[in-house]
């Protein structure tokens, strides 16, 4: 099972520091999600965790070893990253674009392995992109083109996958879609997930696990239902949410909510 | 799909016999028209006492060869360019790149009296390096990040600036003649001496371009994307910037500017055969020698016995194909 943990990091864009000493702990095998206001540091954290970001200070442990001091390329077969809403160079097909998944795995001039063009068409079988396969990405529509870079990144052969905002611009159907695909990778494939969303219900319906963030600081983390609370939305989104139990699932929903009103005497704040 | 994305060594091959057969035009024809076996004993039984024999050893051989060379040189660094910055404009004359080696060719007129064709290169190099930081660092300050047209328009502004500064220098050092010839861009009167440090400099460099090419696809996929696939994107990029300044330097060093070789090349390229680098280098550069080849016969037909600047040439080509580009790509990324 692939561990990931970050050790009090502290992150910054130029002198601001974004995240102020956070320790997290991704539990393995599990769907995690981030979630937390506009501009909280969620993104920054996830990209530090794959990397992508610097960290001023702390450490990012991937299976025991500190990702600033491991090969990029070993922690490329360990762990994907799916930046938001990444573009693909017009002309470049759907095949083309999740061959590139296998890079890590390949050396020198990168010539195919048996085994690298099995991994690609099992990651299109399972994102259901195999019948468009020869059409370029750019062409595809939102939720056909997510999918795809899911693939992308199913490719790479990882027990560990990172997504960063995995349905925005995507529709309702779509959204699922995407959501519903995440699900069962890990209920199936037993993938550890940690993406950022932002929608509340869906992180509580998709989600073993909730990191929910604000200032760059965690705020809550725990289950569902331990994070999705009136008392913690409040803190977090400066929200007065209504949250009721999901009659099958257990998971909490949030029903309705309406911004904290300094008199607090919202309507859907009565019974707070 | 691109028209020649199937059978891609095929198509190399027919490509080369092109290149082969255009250069071979480009040894016959010219002020004197030359008979393909006079061109032939010219090789293999060679006389000294004819002078046709003598203008193709010492003049039309060395120009087709360095025509080629850096027809594929200028294709290949923009090419490289285009798929490192994701800029569809991307091009060593549009970057401020040749002009930057222009440049420092002129302060080299000057300060450096009787410099040898290793040391023009050099010079050219750094020129060529001066010249896109400038274009680099004013982009950089652009409010609401770099998008193609903005960094097109810093290139254009920086290239006129230096184009400026060294028609300026020439004319007061009274070397404007010299440098005028490098403003319009020839192969005209290329020394054997320049074409084997073309290929001594620039062949190990264009291999390292293939052997980087996967890499730069990759990256094409954008910066975190390849970071997250285990690339390490800023060696890469070094690398890569490395190749352009070295490519564009000596070629503007031997030929001086020849406009947009670098962006029409690809973006044909890229149309016949796809995006994936490892073959849009080597096509790149097989297409770019052709076309230069070719421009350059056009500049000795076009009025003999004079010569019109290939620079012209290939302005005349690419600078309606610029703003075409520009209107339909500007606003896009790679």
């Amino acid at each position: 099972m692939s561990k990931l943990h970050a050790e009090q990091v502290t992150i910054s864009y130029g002198a601001a520091d974004i995240v102020r000493d956070l320790t997290v702990d991704i539990p393995a095998g599990k769907v995690t999600t981030i979630i937390g206001p506009n501009g909280c540091g969620k993104s920054t954290l996830l990209k530090t965790m794959a990397r992508l970001k610097e960290a001023k200070s702390g450490a990012v442990y991937l299976n025991g070893g500190v990702i600033q001091k491991m090969a990029t390329k070993e922690i490329a077969k360990q762990m994907a990253i799916l930046p938001q809403t990444p573009e693909a160079p017009s002309g470049l097909t759907v095949y083309e674009l999740i061959s590139y998944g296998r890079f890590p795995h390949q050396s020198g001039f990168g010539t195919m392995t048996a085994h690298d063009r099995e991994m690609i068409e099992w990651s299109m079988d399972v994102t259901s992109v195999s019948e468009f396969r020869n059409r370029e990405v750019d062409a595809l529509s939102g939720g056909q083109r997510q999918r795809v870079w899911i693939a992308m990144a199913l490719a790479q052969e990882t027990e560990l996958i990172l997504l960063d905002e995995p349905t925005t611009y995507l529709d309702l159907s779509h959204q699922l879609e995407v959501l519903e695909l995440l699900q069962s990778l890990n209920r199936e494939e037993h993938r550890t997930i940690v993406m950022v969303l932002h929608d509340l219900n869906h992180a509580a319906r998709f989600a073993d696990y909730i990191v929910a963030m604000r200032n760059g600081e965690i705020v809550s983390e725990g289950t569902p239902n331990a994070v999705m609370t009136k008392g913690n939305l409040r803190e977090v989104f400066n929200i007065d949410a209504e949250i009721v139990q999901h009659p099958r699932s257990g998971k909490p929903i949030c029903l309705t909510y309406d911004l904290v009103k300094s008199s607090q005497l919202s309507l859907a704040g009565t019974g707070y | 799909m691109a028209m020649l994305s199937k059978r891609k060594p095929f198509w190399a091959t027919m490509s080369f016999f092109a290149l082969v057969t255009a250069m071979a035009a480009s040894i016959c024809l010219g002020a004197a028209d030359i008979s393909l076996s006079t061109v032939k004993d010219s090789l293999f039984a060679f006389n000294t006492a004819d002078t046709n024999h003598q203008i193709i050893r010492e003049v039309r051989i060395p120009r087709a060869i360095a025509g080629a060379l850096i027809g594929a040189y200028l294709a290949m660094a923009g090419t490289i360019m285009q798929g490192m910055t994701r800029n569809p404009l991307g091009d060593p004359s549009i970057m401020g790149i040749t002009s930057g080696a222009a440049f420092g060719i002129a302060i080299a007129f000057v300060w450096l009296q009787e410099a040898t064709s290793l040391q023009l290169m050099m010079v050219s190099f750094i020129g060529a390096a001066f010249g896109a930081s400038l274009v680099f660092g004013v982009g950089a300050l652009s409010i609401g990040g770099l998008t193609p047209v903005k960094l097109a328009l810093a290139g254009a502004t920086i290239s006129s600036l230096l184009i400026s500064l060294s028609t300026a220098i020439s004319i007061h050092f009274n070397v404007a003649k010299q440098i005028d010839f490098w403003f319009a861009g020839s192969v005209n009167g290329v020394q054997w001496m320049e074409v084997v440090l073309l290929l001594l400099i620039g062949g190990p460099v264009f291999i390292l371009g293939l052997l980087i090419s996967k890499s730069l696809t990759v990256l094409s996929l954008g910066e975190e994307v390849s970071k997250g696939l285990g690339q390490r994107t800023k060696f890469v990029k070094i690398v890569c910037v490395f190749i352009i300044l070295v490519l564009s330097g000596i070629s503007v060093s031997v030929a001086g500017v020849l406009a947009f070789i670098g962006l029409i090349v690809p973006h044909i390229t890229r149309s016949l055969i796809g995006i994936d680098y490892r073959w849009l280098i080597l096509f790149s550069g097989l297409f770019g020698a052709i076309l230069v080849v070719l421009a350059d016969i056009a500049a000795r037909m076009i009025q003999p016995p004079f010569e019109t600047p290939l620079g012209a040439i290939t302005t005349l080509i690419g600078g309606p194909f610029f703003l075409y580009l520009a209107r339909r790509e500007g606003g896009k990324i790679l």
